[in-house]
């Protein structure tokens, strides 16, 4: 399992989350607990139905949950929840209307941050994911991996401490989904940010996670938890390295799926 | 709102004579089956008279087309942009509140029942003759269907964008200004060409249930003549005029909206 540290930037304990209906109780979110410190890149992992979008959203302010406790913020750094969290979902969620450098800067606008100093930041981020000449294109004009690069700047524009991503690579082919996993380990290597990544894929989980946190459903659980000791920086072959097949074995163990 | 990128330009162009290219000769090979069919069919002239007698009518100064124009141009684009303001502003009170467009939603479908012809006579009772009851009944028909487009378009947001808005804590203004109401923009339009059509309707049926003026009350006048030939050109003009407004609408659109957000 994960040692825990004294003063983690992400403490979750026992976490649980139930919706009721007027003849039965649902667990959406059941007793998750985990420490997360700055700068990693925690996979949470699990079926559809376990809770790890719910979990998000706990994160993120956007539901209230019924028991246990989430703390962000530490001695070091502070965390202010409106400021400091970026969002990335399954889809780019970018405004037809507007160009793409227009689209990145609507959190920095909302939030009213100064929108000179924004620019110039969205500017060296979109060059930094390859978008260099896409700053006066529209979204149409992108293909689905831009436009999800778009969005990931987005996040990251208003230099947030946390970015929570939920399924960001699910609507993407394979091929693609493999390239941004890549470019997601860049970002994250360039930016230190605190990153909280939801996912379907067992593969992709082990492969980009500072540690992993397998949750399953029916009902709503955590499963299993451990650091991945693996190298950094991470490439494609680090799929063959024989840990990488006993970490991902482990996960399809504690689903039920050997 | 931002220009859109595509419409008229590149390769677009050449397409986009072509396609006007051919619905104009559409248009004169129409005109020219018409002429054609009154000079060989020898079809008598009060029910179908020649193109070259409807033009001829404009020489003619007791129809007053200059006036009449004038005058059923103020009925429907007064009617149409009074529709266009007032429903607008209604679907975004509705937007706003859930009791107002529960309370008032089922009262406007209750009136948009009505046949707006058998609301003439009395609106003439209230407001006499004139431009104006005719501007309420172009009006009061077209101003639904905007209504009922910007409402659904205010509607139509991703959840999870308005999630992403409410991360950051961003205000409802916020959320309206930069994601609703650009968002709604293309559904207005949509809303608004229809509209177009119905106002047109509405300012002539104005005119024929009771004026003084206007094209629809010079098409009754001559009727009794038999005067087809005013008739032709009274409509040909009428339709000019709903052409005209149709083509301001797609103008503004073409402007307003980025192709890719156009509702077709």
């Amino acid at each position: 399992m994960v040692d825990k540290t004294a003063d983690p930037f992400i403490r979750l304990e026992n976490v649980r989350k139930v919706y009721r209906t007027r003849q039965e109780e649902f667990v959406a979110v059941g007793d998750v607990s985990f420490d997360v410190a700055e700068g990693e890149l925690v996979a949470l992992v699990g079926p559809s139905g376990c809770g790890k979008t719910t979990l998000l959203k706990i994160l993120a302010g956007l539901h209230p949950h019924d028991s246990g406790t989430v703390s962000i913020g530490n001695q070091s750094t502070a965390f202010d929840p409106a400021q400091d969290i970026g969002m990335v979902f399954q889809q780019p969620l970018l405004l037809k209307w507007r160009t793409i450098l227009n689209n990145v800067l609507l959190i920095a606008e909302i939030l009213g941050q100064p929108l000179g100093p924004a620019r110039d930041r969205a500017r060296d981020l979109l060059d930094l994911v390859g978008l260099g000449d896409a700053h006066d294109k529209y979204p149409y004009e992108l293909s689905g991996g831009m436009q999800q690069r778009a969005a990931i700047v987005r996040a990251l524009v208003p230099d947030p401490k946390l970015i929570l991503m939920d399924e960001p690579f699910g609507a993407l082919d394979a091929l693609t989904r493999e390239r941004m996993n890549l470019e997601l380990l860049r970002i994250w290597a360039e930016s230190q940010k605190t990153i909280i990544f939801v996912t379907h894929g067992i593969q992709e989980a082990v492969f980009l996670g500072t540690q992993v946190v397998v949750l399953s459903a029916g009902p709503a659980r955590m499963a299993d938890h451990f650091s991945v000791e693996l190298p950094h920086p991470r490439t494609l072959d680090i799929k063959t390295h024989e840990h990488f097949g006993d970490y991902t074995r482990r996960v399809y163990k504690q689903l039920g799926m050997e | 709102m931002i220009k859109g990128v595509g419409g008229w330009q590149g390769g677009d162009t050449a397409n986009t004579v072509r396609r006007i290219g051919l619905g104009v000769v559409v248009h004169l090979l129409l005109l020219l089956l018409w002429y054609l069919a009154v000079e060989l069919g020898e079809i008598p002239k009060f029910i179908l008279p020649s193109p070259l007698d409807t033009v001829a009518t404009l020489a003619d100064a007791h129809y007053r087309w200059g006036y009449n124009s004038w005058v059923t141009i103020q009925e429907i684009f007064g009617g149409y942009f009074l529709a266009v303001g007032v429903g607008v502003l209604l679907a975004l009170l509705f937007s706003w509140s859930k009791t107002i467009e529960a309370g008032v939603m089922p009262l406007l479908l209750s009136f948009n029942m009505i046949p707006k012809v058998a609301l003439g006579p009395l609106i003439i009772v209230w407001f006499s003759y004139g431009v104006m009851p005719n501007i309420i009944i172009a009006f009061s028909i077209a101003f639904f269907p905007i209504v009922l487009t910007t409402a659904r378009g205010l509607r139509e947001v991703d959840p999870d964008l308005l999630d992403l808005v409410r991360s950051v804590r961003g205000s409802k203004w916020q959320t309206f200004t930069k994601i609703q109401l650009p968002g709604a923009l293309p559904y207005i339009f949509s809303g608004m060409k229809v509209a177009a059509v119905l106002a047109v309707a509405g300012a002539i049926v104005g005119e024929f249930l009771g004026s003084d003026s206007g094209l629809g009350y010079v098409m009754l006048q001559v009727q009794v003549t038999l005067d087809t030939a005013a008739m032709f050109m009274a409509v040909l003009l009428i339709s000019l005029i709903g052409v005209a407004l149709y083509a301001l609408v797609l103008l503004l659109e073409h402007w307003l909206v980025v192709r890719d957000a156009r509702v077709q």
